[in-house]
Parts: structure tokens; sequence; C-alpha cells
């Protein structure tokens, strides 16, 4: 059941897309992303289908499409290569708002925005639609290999933990004044980073010195004690 | 007398580096009794603890828990009758939700199905956190993940509990809060704390481990009014705390547990 307030991504709810079985809701983004990749690039209409599509199920999952806007940020390395890509391609010249690019570049920054974009919609919104320990029963029904959801398990249940870790290392470092404005500054987060590797690794040592204590002996136990799949 | 719980006799242990931390540690613990491991920093309790279930292996010496020796051969059985709960609640509960970290280790024993169910509710209803199976550890507060932690391996039924700083980080209702569940628990416990007023509260008996050996082993009261001793090894009690003044517990909720003491070495509280 979880207690509502589960990861950032996570939009609490109760929608039909958020109560689909998680299995699903991973195939269907996954044929949805294979489908969109292999669409011919200039097939405008096509992509306009596509995210006419993403808008209904967004729609009926009532997660507001501010919230998962704010959250494409994440595209941004790729925005920028996308803008780039028609400045540095070569071949035949067009000529948009009175610059000269590169009608291939241009081409491929367009389809590379529109695909990525679709991609990084529909990801967000299987993510803001399912909590995480709902996501890794689901990868497990399709046959996830054990050790990948595991290893998966065990970010989502560290993320936080890591995660509080670093922001009390950056307000104990701005509490002795520092703040990072400048480049110069850079080798004093470098180190907090080399820090922040060194105690989590530490706590994986940590973590595993707990369970061998209880036991274990290299393999998970059987699906039994997994979340949601046992139990009422 | 019995066999004891954990036979301890002359542990000495040296890290890979050549820093060696153990030097012929004796040490028994009796079923019933509560015992805490008291030490200044650096003492080697934590290195004692870890040959406690095997982790580590002495380099020289013994150690047996109900007359079964620590060694590869019998790990699972030894790490069944010894549970060690450390002292990051964070360490301990890796999983989803608290009732999949608390079978983590029955089910490492070959429990399945309705038995792991009773199992593992039984154990949370042991702590006080039956409510609470369902929802993730993280979600917790660290008082209530502190009690988790004791469930998840109460629920492999040890024979002996080992707590590592068990107070440490909790607020007072919570410190009081455990202290009532582990006078309530029908287990041998050895606790290793730096608190000394929840040893005097709790452990009727104290070991005092020093430079790597076992430099005083009596009652609880007695360790901590010695004062030479106490100052010998770095040993505070906290500013205001006497425990020549220190109201001793009206008697309640351990009964049974008391009765099963078979040293009661430390009912000598004025």
């Amino acid at each position: 059941m979880g207690a509502g307030h589960g990861h950032k991504l996570h939009f609490h709810g109760h929608s039909p897309v958020h109560r689909a079985p998680a299995h699903l809701k991973v195939l269907a983004l996954l044929a949805f992303a294979v489908v969109v990749v292999a669409t011919p690039r200039d097939a405008y209409a096509l992509f306009a289908a596509y995210a006419v599509l993403l808008g209904v199920v967004i729609g009926v999952s009532r997660v507001p499409p501010t919230y998962l806007l704010k959250r494409t940020v994440v595209e941004l390395p790729f925005v920028v290569f996308a803008v780039l890509l028609p400045f540095v391609a070569t071949g035949p010249q067009t000529e948009v708002l009175g610059i000269g690019v590169s009608q291939h570049g241009l081409e491929a920054g367009i389809a590379l925005l529109v695909k990525g974009t679709l991609g990084v919609l529909a990801s967000l919104t299987l993510a803001a639609t399912t909590e995480p320990q709902d996501l890794l029963v689901g990868l497990e029904r399709l046959r996830v290999p054990q050790q990948l959801v595991q290893i998966m398990a065990f970010m989502v249940r560290y993320l936080d933990v890591v995660g509080g870790e670093m922001q009390r290392m950056r307000v104990a470092r701005e509490s002795r004044g520092f703040s990072a404005r400048d480049p110069r500054h850079w080798p004093v987060l470098a180190r907090s980073a080399g820090a922040l590797f060194i105690r989590s690794y530490e706590r994986g040592e940590r973590v595993h010195l707990a369970m061998l204590s209880r036991g274990y002996t290299g393999r998970m136990p059987a699906e039994d004690s997994r979340p949601g799949v046992s139990g009422p | 007398m019995s066999t004891p719980v954990l036979d301890v006799r002359g542990l000495a242990y040296a890290y890979p580096d050549g820093h060696q931390a153990l030097f012929g540690v004796d040490l028994h613990v009796h079923r019933g009794e509560r015992v805490a491991l008291l030490g200044p920093n650096g003492a080697g309790k934590t290195t004692l603890v870890l040959h406690l279930n095997g982790i580590l292996a002495a380099g020289a010496g013994t150690v047996a828990v109900s007359g079964l020796s620590v060694e590869k051969a019998h790990l699972a059985e030894i790490r069944r009758r010894v549970g060690v709960v450390f002292q990051d609640p964070d360490d301990q509960l890796f999983l989803g939700t608290v009732r999949a970290d608390v079978a983590f280790g029955p089910a490492n024993l070959g429990l399945r199905g309705a038995d792991l169910d009773r199992r593992v509710l039984h154990a949370l209803e042991q702590v006080g956190m039956e409510e609470y199976v369902d929802r993730p550890p993280h979600h917790l507060s660290f008082g209530q993940r502190r009690r988790v932690a004791v469930a998840t391996v109460l629920a492999m039924e040890p024979e002996i509990l080992v707590l590592d700083e068990p107070s440490s980080n909790l607020d007072p209702a919570s410190r009081r809060e455990l202290a009532d569940i582990l006078r309530s628990l029908d287990v041998t416990v050895l606790m290793v704390t730096h608190d000394l007023p929840y040893a005097l509260e709790l452990c009727p008996r104290s070991v005092v481990l020093s430079g790597g050996t076992v430099v005083a082993d009596g009652s609880t009261y007695d360790v901590l009014t010695d004062d030479a001793l106490m100052r010998a090894h770095r040993l505070e009690l906290p500013f205001g705390f006497d425990p020549r003044t220190a109201v001793p517990r009206p008697c309640g909720g351990g009964a049974a547990v008391d009765s099963l003491q078979p040293t009661p070495t430390s009912e000598e509280y004025p």
C-alpha cells in the first residue's frame, strides 16, 4: 500500500492508469518507445498521433501536465545536442531565420527532439503512476533476471538514504561558508562526491554484513518474501 | 552449570592490516542473562561482536554458542542462534517493506508461506510494530526503524540477541520504549553500549572490554561505582548521574525473564 508520499517522481492517484498492472505498463512503454524510434523521421503526422495518444493517457491518469513537463528537464543534454546538430552536420545547406544550417542536421535534430521528448514523457508518466515497489514486482513478473531486480530494489531503497547524506554534506559545507559559484570551487565538490562514494561503499559493506548475520548465503530467499507477492 | 549460551575462550584477532584488536578475550553468558558490554571507543567491542556470529574468524581461541563452535561448517545455525542488531537501522533494513525485511532472516532459514507470515507478525508484535508491516522502512521514524531492526532478528528466534549501541540516536521516549521491549523479551541479551545509565537499567551484569581484553566482569552497579576502574578505562557517567542514588526501576513487564536468571548478581541497589 505505501504511505502515499513515495518517490519524487511518483504522483499519488487512483486513476485507471495508476491501477493498471505494472508489468502491462512496462510492456506498453517499451512497445511505445520502440514504435516511436522505428518511425521514419519525416512522418510528422504519425508523431502527432503518438503525442495525442500520450496526451490521452496522461489526461486519464489525472497527473497534471505541468508536473510532468517540469520533470522533462532530464532531457536537457539531448536538447543541447539536437540544437547543435544543424550547425555541425554537413551536406546541403538551408536557411532558418537567416542562418545557414545543414538540411540533414536540421531534420535529424528535430527528429531527435521529437522522439526523445515522446520517450521521456511516456517514461515519466509510467514513473508518476507506478510506485517503485510495484514496478519491481512488475519487472519480476516479466522474468527480468533476479539479480537485476535486486540491484534496482537496492537502488530504490537507498536512493533516499544516499540523497539525505548528500544533502547533509551540502548543508555542512554551506554552514562553513562554502558555495560553489565558480570552477575554482569544483575540486571541493569533487572531493565531496568522492567522500559520498566511499561512504556509500562502506554502507554497502555494512548492509552486506547485516545480511550475512541473518543467514544470507548469496541468494535471495524465494519469491515468498518479495513485497506484494505474498501476504494480505 | 549448564552449557553457556555464549562461551568465548582466549579469543584473539588481528585485522589483515596487522592491527590487533583482541588479545585473549574470555566471556561466558548464560541463558536468560542480560549483559552489557562496556568499553571506550576502539576497545574491540564491535570486533568481538563480529566474531560471535562468525563474520570474522578467530585468530586464536574459540567461540561457541550453546555448545556449537563457531566455524564454517555450521555458520547457518550459528547465525540463527546469534541475532545481531547493528547500530544503524538503515544498514539492517534494506528491502522495500517492513514485512519483506523481517521475513528475510527466517526465509533464509527455509521458512515459507503461512509459517513465515506467522513468524513475521509475531516478531513485529514483540516490538509493537505490527501495524507497520506493509510500510516501506524508510518512511518510518528512526526509533521505529530501530524497533523493526530488532524484529528482523527476533524473527529468527535467536538464543542470544546482540545489540550494538541500541540506544544511540534515540530520543528519550524511544529509548525508554526500547528498554521496555528488551525487558519484555524472553531472550538472552548482550548489549554493546556507551549509555551507562541504560546498562544499569537493563543489565544486571556488565563486562568491560578495554585494549582488547576483559578488564572487569561483575554486577553493573559494582562496575559503575568503581571509580578507579572507570577512570582507567575512559568510562564516564553522564553529568548528574550517580548509580548510588539512581532509583531502581519498579519491577514490571519482565517478571518471567527475571525468574530465568541464574545469576541475580545486581539486586544490591541501595
